[in-house]
């Protein structure tokens, strides 16, 4: 155990005096106060840093199996998407890693109680859950970009040399389709392929997938950060957000019939990912595009921060 | 100065607190005391603006809590010392809390040395025994050097050497003027420090008085007299709206009425006094008279129905 110094006595209670104050206590403050939070609790390291070592460490993985693939059958190299394939690992697994510290963020005074020393101190409640939200946001977004560049460029270097790997600064293109048919070894033997139309992707689509995963995993974390203020409890928060972006898109899946399960899909926040990450070939039609769909999520996110703002305020703390 | 007018806080159906009025005067110790689950807690979380109440306001120097311009330059709170993340270092603790208020960095390392916590500064608080945990918390209220203090059941689980630390510190700040406002179940906690009193039970106002005043206010404090002709003096008494009671060994007890009063009926009556005493009740007596009947949960005590509930 920690051993401690002789507490001052009585006569000892002498502090310096301190400035006088003007103004009075505000974000600038309540922001400060938030990142020293952030930045004095190990769970944000461990988050983070599983939030980097999955993205990037499957990227590399992908990469690799996938060029390996190619080398073994390179008919596979039609409509192959090189970007989609680093990031896949960082907006599906990532954004589930990052809602832990999204409802952390706030669940975490909960359940130890410093949500009552916080607002003692700074008691105006809605100054206190905007400083939470802009300064988790800001390192939230800022590790997100980050690693999905980080994964695109490792998954990129696992894939060099295939032929389909995907570039930031030039042009790439790849066989957009494959013709097969029988070789001359017969069914065992490697076939006849042909490929047939060339797909090019421009440096800007492979950027606008980057940044676009990186703000759709920093949208999933204000959700879990919005379902932390309204559940006030880790494990609750959590798996709300699981419930929100993995089991109901299975449910409508399996629940709904064909002819129009998509067209409710596009409704889901989980749809962006689905969309931004895509860089070859069509899009699901029945998903809006890119910057529409990520609206979707986004809508999503300021509705639940709207109500989880609402409830921090509202409730005894 | 803190005004507390009509507050009401019900959580479901239980009514914590009901109807509350009293102020606490600056520059004073006010002693917060009440049974366990008396509303003490719910007071203070009210007075903070951690809770709403039902009915009711709570200001300090006018103003709700909320509204103060630096709420930790106004008030120094501590409810729990365990409110804390345990994660956290005991400096980055009070670094976060410093910087809401915008108060400089280098307090953080005063009130650290202030309470003996130095050492330890650097750690996570969760290996903090008790102890340095309220110390911990003691350096938090400490940081916006407040007017006014607010201590929770301050000594409740600590060792003497940590009760009595507790205690000098709050003599020394009500003597630099300070307003400090604790709370505690237990009056012996009261007796040497607090000057003025505030006492409640099941979430209502008992007392609201100075602590000389409360003791005298009890039944318990009462006049003996001795005298030569009892049933005259009786007489005489409850005809002034007294009440005197034959004691075991020939005296007399009067209850309502203090000693020079007493004194003066008998001279104005002719009667001969023979011995006339203030008989003090302790605080500890008084105290569990006057809260006897708001106990929330009654011990059986020798062989008697346990009652527990609000309904008795």
């Amino acid at each position: 155990m920690a051993t401690t110094t002789a507490p001052g006595s009585a006569a000892d209670l002498r502090l310096t005096a301190l400035p006088p104050a003007t103004g009075r206590a505000g974000l600038p403050g309540a922001l400060r106060s938030e990142f020293t939070k952030l930045r004095s609790v190990r769970s944000t390291y461990w988050t983070i840093a599983a939030l980097f070592i999955v993205s990037v460490g499957i990227a590399a993985i992908a990469g690799a199996g996938i060029a390996s693939n190619l080398h073994n059958n390179p008919w596979n190299k039609a409509g192959t998407d090189a970007t989609q394939a680093s990031l896949i690992a960082f907006f599906e697994i990532g954004q589930l890693i990052i809602a832990v510290l999204g409802a952390l963020v706030i669940t975490s005074e909960y359940s130890t109680g410093m949500i009552r020393t916080s607002l003692t101190a700074m008691p105006r409640r809605g100054t206190v859950y905007a400083a939470k939200l802009i300064a988790f946001s800001t390192v939230t977004l800022i590790v997100s970009l980050i690693t999905s560049f980080v994964s695109f460029f490792v998954g990129q270097v696992a894939l060099s040399g295939s032929g389909v790997s995907a570039s930031l600064f030039h042009s790439v293109t790849i066989p957009m389709g494959v013709n097969m048919s029988p070789g001359p070894g017969g069914p065992n033997g490697p076939p006849n392929y042909k490929f047939v139309g060339t797909i090019v992707i421009s440096p800007g689509t492979v950027l606008t997938a980057i940044i676009g995963c990186a703000l759709f995993v920093t949208a999933v974390a204000l959700i879990a950060f919005a379902f932390g203020s309204i559940i006030r409890h880790t494990a609750g928060a959590i798996t709300s957000v699981i419930g929100l972006m993995f089991v109901l898109p299975i449910i409508i899946q399996v629940a709904l019939p064909d002819t129009w399960r998509w067209d409710v899909m596009r409704f889901f926040p989980d749809a962006a990912g689905r969309v931004l990450s895509v860089t070859v070939g069509n899009t699901n039609p029945h998903l809006w595009s890119a910057w529409p769909q990520f609206g979707v999520t986004l809508v999503y996110a300021a509705v639940f921060l709207a109500a989880g703002a609402y409830l921090f305020r509202k409730r005894d703390a | 100065m803190i005004e507390v007018r009509g507050l009401t806080k019900r959580y479901g159906d239980k009514v914590a607190v009901n109807d509350l009025t009293f102020g606490i005067e600056p520059g004073k110790v006010t002693g917060f005391l009440g049974p366990n689950g008396a509303g003490k807690t719910t007071t203070m979380r009210l007075i903070l603006g951690l809770d709403y109440p039902n009915a009711g306001t709570v200001t300090v120097d006018g103003k709700l809590y909320p509204n103060l311009a630096y709420p930790m330059r106004e008030v120094g709170a501590l409810l729990d010392a365990k409110a804390v993340h345990g994660g956290r270092s005991a400096y980055n603790h009070l670094l976060c809390l410093a910087q809401t208020n915008n108060l400089p960095k280098k307090r953080v390392g005063e009130v650290l040395e202030l309470v003996g916590l130095t050492e330890v500064a650097r750690k996570r608080s969760k290996g903090f025994s008790l102890g340095m945990s309220q110390r911990l918390g003691i350096a938090a209220t400490l940081l916006g050097d407040p007017k006014m203090l607010m201590f929770d059941e301050p000594v409740n689980g600590l060792d003497p050497e940590g009760i009595l630390w507790i205690r000098n510190l709050m003599k020394a700040l009500a003597a630099e003027g300070r307003t400090v406002f604790v709370s505690s179940h237990l009056m012996s906690e009261m007796e040497n420090t607090a000057d003025h009193l505030i006492v409640i039970g099941r979430g209502k106002l008992i007392a609201d008085c100075t602590m000389a005043e409360f003791i005298a206010r009890s039944s318990g404090a009462a006049v003996r007299v001795r005298t030569p002709s009892p049933d005259q003096l009786v007489l005489a008494i409850a005809n002034k709206g007294g009440t005197a009671t034959a004691d075991s060994d020939g005296t007399l007890l009067v209850h309502g009425m203090a000693a020079d009063v007493v004194g003066d009926i008998a001279f104005e009556q002719g009667i001969r006094l023979h011995e006339l005493t203030v008989v003090r009740a302790s605080l500890e007596e008084a105290y569990m008279e006057v809260t006897a009947d708001s106990v929330e949960y009654h011990a059986g005590v020798r062989g008697q129905a346990t009652t527990i509930g609000s309904g008795v």
